[in-house]
């Protein structure tokens, strides 16, 4: 899961922002590699992969610590979480993830993670410092994009062939909204001030954007690229802006980013990039977004400001999704 | 959360671990009409189960629940097997009369026109999972049916773009002796001339009658196969016609010249396989596993979709009435997601559901149709089939 409100590094983003002048330290990027069974590990100075850490089998979601030093990589096929130490890339424990995760978020204090089950219809909390399951979460058929508040209060898990997102609340770990959304709904994501959730929905070809407050779809934002048949385009990752300006939403097969503002929900831009776009996260600092192209087995580097992809760096095999460490 | 007060269908059910007041949920009961399945297969491996098809719209009901807790609805599957004699009109009134709101059938086309022109008195729909006839989307078309198997045309289509982008363009067509044999040998024809494939020759293999399995068939089959496809003209793939599983299967590595085999063996063209696993089929892949320990056939997926369609309209009309659903469905509204990496949708000419063609060789999935390439002015997946221009369906 790279997409995370990071309220708690307020300090750290303004240290990247007036460091923008000088050359900025080096981001290290963790990529999840699906087919691969490995992270390959990125630095964003030299844009190169520096290092492989072999993992168990399928690996797909992947997050770092709050406080930079875990790497969690979930592991579909073998039925748990691996922890990485991000400094020596070695293995150093599990959390009782349940059957098959895939996707995974960790609430802002960094504490508790929520785990989509996806074959068994559930969410699972976990402890993180204890590594211990707090509980299950009863939701829709074939959980996925799972995402929480930047209050901590609220809990987001969209459920693919449900079509609906479920608000639960992250106290009582009862399901108290359902919202339907266009079909296979993948993705969601909070904008970092609570406003804002979206989610793509990756068969319905839509990205949706709700209102928090009212559990309502406020806008539906289509997209379309000239040349491409319409069922190429499948939304699946979502990567917001700290200040909620911009957003870039993979489009998978369309091997295409798109730009969308942050306010205005248009479509400013489509960028293309490798094979199967999926999953990205920002550096830090936000300079750069890097996102996995899965079928090309690289990632793509495009830099924030200027709207561009501007390198692939090869990565394992099947890349699923990025995750940069704090620093 | 929404509460849902409208209440349309007056059955109180044990609501425990639902999570709502009885009163408040809506029952959907979808009636499921089949034959049960020959069993005579050339390959033990395609021996169908006593419960293919149903237990694909049982599946179908699991998920329409999980969904329905969500939204204060409650799937009911009524199956109904139908023996040598039963009556298909009797059958159906039966189902009306025990409240169900659509029906699913698994019956030959005869069957599905009988069960079609029964429901009709009822107000009831038809979602036709298993017959792949044509003329039932074409001349033989009726208002109250969706079909959710694909047509022969489509299934043949499919083959044929893939056959022509691999530029194995002359074929050697063998067909059976049966009707439906007959029917798909049309449909191969048919899409030889669509995308410039040649037929160098035809013959037809005749079932004779004689025993499909003996022990001595290994020796007999190898003796036969290489006599009945010799002295051809030249070719690059040879395509079988064989529905009623006489010989297809015994093409594959017995043909007098080297050539591959596909239609009814070798590359098959279908809706689904227990090898598939893009775009999320995994996950239904081991929900099916998990649930009856057997693989997932493509009439399972069939039955899965159909019964699905219904948990799709019912949940985005929130509504149980089945004239409300039936307009969601033939609507520009509605998409099923079902596993094939796009959405599927109705043609609003004759109410069949638009879906790639898969196509498979026994272990791996080898193609999926629409190829690319292969253009349609309003949706590729209308490359496959009988299209808008050409159909014969009048709508009263």
């Amino acid at each position: 899961m790279p997409m995370y409100p990071r309220t708690a590094l307020a300090g750290v983003i303004l240290a990247g922002l007036c460091l923008a002048q000088t050359p900025a330290s080096a981001f290290i990027a963790f990529v999840s590699n699906e087919k691969g069974n490995s992270i390959s590990v990125v630095d964003s100075d030299k844009l190169e992969t520096i290092a492989t850490i072999p993992t168990g089998q399928r690996p797909r979601g992947i997050a770092v610590s709050r406080d930079g030093k875990s790497v969690f990589v979930a592991i579909g096929d073998d039925d748990t979480i691996q922890i990485f130490d991000a400094k020596s890339y070695k293995n150093v424990g599990e959390l009782p993830s349940g059957p098959d995760p895939e996707q995974f978020t960790l609430d802002p204090s960094g504490k508790t993670m929520f785990v989509a089950n996806e074959n068994d219809a559930m969410v699972t909390a976990i402890d993180v410092d204890k590594r211990l399951a707090l509980g299950t979460i009863a939701v829709g058929v074939e959980p996925e994009g799972i995402s929480v508040s930047p209050d901590s209060k609220t809990l987001i898990c969209t459920s693919e062939t449900t079509s609906m997102a479920h608000f639960i609340d992250t106290t009582t770990r009862e399901v108290v909204g359902n919202l339907l959304l266009p079909s296979r709904p993948r993705f969601s994501a909070f904008k970092a001030d609570g406003s804002e959730i979206w989610v793509t929905s990756e068969v319905g070809g839509e990205l949706s954007i709700i209102d928090p407050a009212t559990r309502k779809v406020t806008k539906r934002v289509q997209f379309a690229i000239p040349g491409l048949r319409s069922e190429t385009i499948q939304p699946v990752g979502i990567n917001l802006t700290k200040d909620g300006k911009l957003g870039f939403v993979s489009l998978g097969p369309a091997n295409r980013v798109a730009v969308v503002d942050g306010v205005t929900h248009e479509v400013l831009k489509y960028l293309l990039v490798g094979q199967r776009v999926w999953h990205g996260d920002f550096t830090p600092d936000e300079k750069y977004l890097m996102v996995a192209n899965g079928v090309s087995n690289d990632v793509s580097v495009i830099d924030v400001a200027r709207q561009k992809v501007v390198k692939s760096i090869q990565v394992g095999e099947l890349p699923w999704g990025v995750a940069f460490a704090p620093n | 959360m929404r509460v849902y007060r409208t209440l349309l269908l007056f059955v109180c059910v044990g609501m425990a671990g639902f999570g709502a007041r009885a009163e408040d949920v809506t029952e959907i009961r979808i009636g499921y009409l089949h034959a049960l399945p020959s069993k005579v297969r050339l390959s033990l491996m395609d021996v169908p189960a006593e419960n293919d098809g149903v237990a694909g719209a049982l599946l179908a009901i699991d998920d329409n629940n999980t969904t329905g807790r969500f939204v204060n609805q409650r799937y009911v599957l009524i199956d109904k097997t139908l023996r040598a004699g039963d009556d298909v009109a009797a059958t159906v009134d039966a189902l009306a009369w025990a409240g169900a709101a659509f029906l699913i059938s698994d019956l030959d086309a005869d069957g599905v026109l009988k069960a079609a022109e029964a429901a009709k008195a009822h107000g009831l729909v038809v979602l036709n999972a298993g017959a792949i006839d044509d003329r039932l989307r074409e001349e033989d078309c009726r208002a109250n049916v969706v079909h959710v198997a694909p047509t022969r045309s489509m299934l043949a289509d499919g083959l044929a773009q893939y056959l022509v982008w691999k530029k194995w363009r002359k074929w050697l067509l063998v067909v059976g002796s049966h009707d439906k044999d007959k029917l798909f040998a049309d449909a191969l024809r048919r899409a030889a001339t669509r995308y410039g494939a040649k037929i160098v020759e035809e013959r037809e293999f005749k079932d004779s009658g004689g025993a499909r399995r003996t022990d001595s068939g290994i020796v007999e089959i190898q003796r036969q196969m290489p006599v009945v496809t010799q002295s051809a003209p030249e070719y690059d793939v040879l395509v079988a016609a064989d529905e009623s599983e006489v010989f297809a299967g015994y093409l594959p590595y017995r043909t007098w010249d080297a050539r591959p085999v596909a239609g009814s063996a070798g590359l098959v063209p279908t809706t689904w396989d227990a090898a598939f696993d893009q775009w999320g089929a995994i996950q239904l892949q081991n929900r099916f596993t998990k649930t009856f320990h057997r693989f997932m056939s493509p009439l399972d997926m069939q039955a899965w979709s159909a019964a699905r369609m219904v948990g799709e309209a019912a949940a985005r009309t929130n509504s149980a009435d089945p004239a409300k659903l039936i307009a969601f469905l033939k609507g520009p509204d509605f998409a099923l997601a079902a596993f094939k990496g796009q959405k599927l949708t109705l043609r609003d000419w004759n109410g069949q559901l638009r879906q790639p063609i898969l196509l498979f060789d026994g272990r791996e999935t080898v193609s999926v149709s629409p190829q690319e390439g292969f253009l349609h002015q309003f949706s590729e997946l209308d490359t496959l089939g009988v299209d808008r221009p050409e159909t014969k369906c009048k709508w009263p």
